[in-house]
């Protein structure tokens, strides 16, 4: 591995069909909907996740019992064409509030056809989260095989 | 995160990174030892001083990591989009 290699952002694209406003509403309101449910740091079992539907808004867990987990904040809402979200989940996958220890992601939607969607994703910043290293990497060891096995399983209830 | 910026050219020793910065080096100095600790950053001894560069591990698995992770969850919300978009426009 280039040892001098630079962190660039994660970058990916997909296309929805379906119209824009619908993609921007089921990527926030919905974001439940589409949340592995594995993907939690609460001390609950993960009932639902939560994006408040504006600028300065919580992106949070709620566990069975009711406990609260912040992930991050809405930090840009412009429905329906752009979202920026802080991440504020560093290595030791506990939420710290600085923005300065937080990544970010953006997200596009760019109207291609009346209900076709075109949606760019974009996280970035990687470097400004502490722990980044063996926490990490264990986390990909252990997490990743299980994460695919869901995903696995909900597209095939799909 | 001007420091990192800099370690992203390639490897540099504390007075390299520390010039045209508008912070101390001895400020450079404690940055370091935070990336270095928090596994960011990597450094070696060469020729008298240490070079610091970035640990391309550390920071490759954390990207790596999200990389996957939003690969398939995007598809998940492209799944939960598509299923009933004419139902949430009408």
């Amino acid at each position: 591995m280039n040892a001098l290699a630079a962190v660039p952002p994660v970058r990916h694209t997909i296309v929805v069909e379906a119209p824009r406003e619908h993609a921007f509403e089921v990527f926030t309101r919905g974001i439940d909907s589409w949340w592995f449910r594995d993907h939690s740091i609460g001390t609950e079992p993960l009932k639902e996740v939560v994006m408040e539907p504006r600028e300065g808004g919580r992106v949070f867990e709620r566990g069975i019992h009711g406990a609260e987990c912040d992930w991050g904040r809405v930090l840009v809402w412009e429905p329906p064409s752009r979202l920026v979200v802080s991440w504020n989940i560093g290595g030791d996958w506990q939420f710290d509030p600085d923005l300065a220890h937080a990544s970010e992601y953006e997200v596009r939607f760019i109207e291609e056809a009346p209900a076709r969607t075109r949606v760019e994703f974009e996280h970035r910043h990687f470097e400004r989260h502490g722990g980044a290293g063996q926490n990490i990497r264990d986390a990909v060891e252990k997490g990743w095989p299980k994460l695919l096995a869901a995903y696995g399983a909900t597209a095939k209830a799909a | 995160m001007a420091i990192f910026e800099r370690l992203e050219r390639g490897p540099l020793s504390v007075g390299e990174i520390a010039r045209n910065l508008p912070v101390t080096r001895s400020a450079v100095s404690q940055h370091l030892k935070i990336l270095k600790d928090v596994g960011l950053v990597a450094s070696q001894r060469a020729a008298n001083r240490q070079i610091y560069r970035i640990d391309a591990e550390g920071v490759a698995g954390l990207r790596d990591y999200f990389d996957r992770f939003w690969q398939e969850s995007l598809q998940a919300f492209k799944q939960a989009a598509e299923k009933s978009p004419k139902e949430k426009s009408r």
